[in-house]
């Protein structure tokens, strides 16, 4: 089967704005899009840029604008799309550095200013362990689910309040607070109650419920919000 | 061009560059720690491994120290220097302890103590594991609890080019800003070097698409020896045709190998083990079959062999496998749960590595290495399946701390701008060849060799071939590669060009290594020398670049108490 791949191309050095080129690619049952953008890239046009890695949906570098949805380029088959033409963008809400490559630094900084790491009063047995900190399976099973997140950005990108370097820190880093929240093993509530009361924080949602949407990996970071709120009330 | 100085730089941000920075920076709050990856920070392939984490969680109830170095001995075809296996196999369930005590999600047992199955080639069920995430999960922890500190600085997406080494010690790294396309020089008292492996050499790999050997081909280049490099792991059932594994957890769970005619074939290769054989062993079972024409054609015309994970029960599939099940029904519209999953041997790890004693130093002062681009001797011929894990963990809080401890003592080196300026126009002129071949053919090419003449089986026919023809795409490379792109901001074909480069000078010295030790012992497999040759081959392969060619030579194995014997499983 042929199909067209639209590309979004945007090369700082040398274009004033944003263009599409179009590439033919023949495809089968099994081709997903990075496979196709790697054929293009390796065959076509060896300036098309893309972020990719693991290629198994783990690592969340090729999160980009699939059709008009959010999606992982690794976990897209192509031929589950329906269409002939597949248009592809780099996410919206972060700005582009060229292509389909977009800037996430201010996203791992909403995510770092949750505190996303366990927070315990018992620091010298956390940094020195001597005995393990039981947990039962049903504990496990309460936020392992919201431990999922690959930190691609899909989330955020399609949250209509969100925007990379903005106030709101997204539903992204506002899901991970709640993963650690949620753990039997976490005391830290109370050490990430500002930065999640405050404007930058749950607040903010309008619960359009785009992110859970949006995520490749079943976080739920909308259900993680809501839920959140009443915790902090 | 940035000069940029720190204490201790990390190269690699896998588990064991995570867990080295994080041990760094627990050495002392005044030192300085740089963070160095080709991704950002948390999208290494460390997130890919499913099955687990072998350790001796309770030593005495049914397992011990002993068991678990002598089944990682045993499992090396005792080319594991005895040693290293015996201290680290006790370091093993302190990270594992220690991950916990920073958020881990293990997967538990009822009572809320940490669960373990059991894998490939280990007597005891021992593999501790967070559902079938257990790379992720690890990663995250380590990603996450790194940001509790303050006294680092995050590189995202800088590649590592050349190691600068000034009156024989380490003086810096060259790198470059992905994003911006600038030359950067790191200047630091220590480096640990933690960029992971190099599968993507072969075109059917389990590994992701970064993976291509950068770290060894860069201490190769500053003239720091490898070890045992002929050593390249199959892991046995990976997905046709995208090569992501079904991890080997299913078998310990109960899922069975089926040829063609429907029959368990580990029966007539292992007899006592079957499906839980050791990984070489498995793989070649598994050639054999497809070579003997009891294979299957699966998707996109692959041979492939067939697993049935059936035996391993719905609730278990659904619950701790549920990323395997998601993969098969998403990617290949089958339904584990139902049907057979199409699978056959991917490239997936390498044994050897950079050359380091067992405090992780290598033959420079101030480098030291660590993780799967390391070979301190504990792998051996063939790693155990869930050793990886906690010898990356373990691995990199050793030579994190070791760094660290190191840079302490001595001042801030001075490099010689004369040296960087060489290493800049060695990668400079990659751009200007002007010639007429695109990379990616010459990358094609080099996937084929390997995987013909570099594979499973071997041969000396085929080495000396592969070597030829490695050789000559490494001419094509420097004299006739053309580079479309010539931008600087996110250039991938020019990251792509760099990471060729690496890939053919790792593949020199594994066809070397491989041409070089005739017998047959764990990976590496010699058709014409079938049989392991303990007089002769005992012994570590050692390659170093000197003036430009490849030197080889051997060094024994350290045995402390078990001497090598027949391998059966």
């Amino acid at each position: 089967m042929e199909v067209t791949l639209k590309v979004f191309r945007f090369n700082p050095e040398k274009d004033k704005k944003p263009r599409f080129q179009e590439y033919r690619v023949t495809v089968d049952r099994y081709t997903r899009v990075l496979e196709a953008l790697l054929w293009v890239k390796e065959n076509v046009d060896p300036s098309l840029s893309f972020r990719y890695s693991c290629r198994m949906a783990m690592c969340g570098s090729c999160a980009m604008l699939i059709n008009g949805k959010p999606r992982l380029a690794c976990k897209t088959i192509i031929g589950n799309l329906k269409t002939s033409v597949i248009e592809l963008r780099p996410l919206p809400k972060f700005n582009v550095v060229r292509d389909l490559v977009v800037e996430m630094s201010d996203f791992f900084e909403n995510h770092r200013s949750v505190k996303p790491y366990l927070i315990r009063e018992d620091v010298e047995e956390q940094e020195n362990p001597t005995n393990f900190y039981l947990q039962t399976p049903e504990e496990l099973q309460k936020y392992v689910r919201f431990a999922y997140c690959i930190m691609c950005g899909l989330c955020s990108a399609s949250c209509p309040i969100f925007k990379s370097g903005g106030k709101y820190l997204g539903p992204q880093a506002i899901a991970q607070a709640y993963r650690y929240i949620l753990d039997s093993r976490d005391e830290g509530l109370d050490a990430r109650r500002e930065i999640l009361n405050s404007e930058e924080g749950v607040w903010h949602c309008h619960f359009a419920g785009e992110c859970s949407e949006a995520c490749p990996k079943g976080v739920e970071p909308a259900e993680a919000i809501q839920r959140l709120r009443r915790l902090l009330l | 061009m940035d000069v940029i100085t720190h204490d201790v730089l990390i190269l690699g941000t896998g588990l064991a560059g995570l867990r080295a920075a994080i041990e760094a920076l627990r050495v002392g709050k005044d030192i300085s720690v740089g963070i160095i990856s080709k991704v950002h920070l948390m999208r290494s392939h460390s997130v890919a491994p499913e099955g687990g984490a072998a350790a001796v969680l309770y030593e005495g109830k049914g397992d011990s120290f002993e068991q678990h170095a002598y089944d990682t001995i045993k499992g090396s075809d005792f080319l594991a220097d005895q040693d290293v296996v015996e201290r680290y196999v006790k370091i093993f369930p302190e990270e594992i302890l220690q991950l916990e005590h920073w958020g881990c999600p293990w997967s538990r047992n009822e009572d809320g103590t940490i669960a373990f199955r059991l894998f490939g080639a280990h007597e005891v069920p021992r593999t501790v594991f967070a559902e079938d995430r257990t790379g992720f999960f690890l990663m995250r922890t380590l990603y996450d609890t790194l940001l509790k500190f303050d006294n680092f600085e995050r590189y995202d997406e800088y590649i590592g080019l050349s190691l600068i080494i000034e009156n024989n010690r380490f003086g810096g790294l060259l790198a470059m800003d992905k994003n911006s396309g600038e030359y950067v020089v790191f200047v630091a008292k220590s480096i640990v070097i933690a960029t992971g492996g190099l599968g993507r050499l072969w075109e059917f790999t389990t590994n992701a698409y970064t993976t291509t050997g950068d770290g060894f081909a860069i201490a190769l280049r500053a003239g720091i020896p490898l070890k045992d490099m002929e050593f390249v792991q199959w892991l046995p059932t990976c997905m046709v045709p995208y090569g992501i594994p079904a991890t080997e957890a299913l078998r310990g769970h109960g899922a069975i190998l089926l040829n063609s005619r429907g029959e368990r074939f580990m029966k007539r290769y292992a007899p006592s083990k079957m499906e839980l054989a050791a990984r070489d062993i498995v793989s070649r079972a598994m050639m054999i079959e497809i070579k003997e024409g009891r294979g299957l054609k699966g998707p996109g015309g692959m041979d492939c062999l067939m697993l049935d994970a059936r035996p391993v029960g719905e609730e278990r599939l659904l619950t701790i496998y549920n990323t395997f099940v998601e993969n098969a029904r998403e990617l290949l519209g089958i339904d584990p749960l139902e049907e057979l999953v199409p699978v056959r041997p991917a490239a997936h790890y390498a044994m050897g590595g950079i050359d380091v004693d067992i405090d992780l130093k290598s033959s420079i002062p101030g480098i030291f290495a660590a993780g799967e681009v390391a070979c301190p001797g504990f792998d051996g011929a063939n790693r155990l399946g869930s050793n990886s894990l906690p010898l990356c963990l373990a691995t990199g809080r050793v030579a994190g701390k070791n760094a660290a401890i190191f840079a302490t003592k001595r001042s801030m080196p001075e490099i010689s701008q004369d040296t960087v300026n060489r290493e800049v126009k060695r990668y400079e002129n990659l751009l200007k060849v002007d010639g007429s071949e695109s990379l990616y053919t010459l990358k094609k090419k080099l996937n084929r060799v390997m995987e013909e003449y570099v594979g499973i089986f071997r041969n000396r026919e085929g080495l000396i071939r592969a070597l030829e023809e490695i050789r000559q795409i490494k001419r094509l490379y420097c004299k006739d590669m053309r580079i479309e792109d010539t931008s600087k901001v996110f250039n991938t074909e020019f990251v792509n060009a760099i990471e060729l480069g690496f890939m053919l000078d790792v593949a020199e010295v594994i066809a070397l290594s491989a041409l070089k030790r005739e017998e047959s012992r764990g990976a590496h497999y010699r058709t014409d020398f079938p049989k392991r040759d303990d007089e002769r081959w005992l012994k570590h392969t050692i390659v170093q670049r000197k003036d430009g060619e490849l030197a080889v030579f051997y060094r024994p194995v350290r045995i402390t108490k078990w001497n090598p014997e027949d391998r059966r499983y």
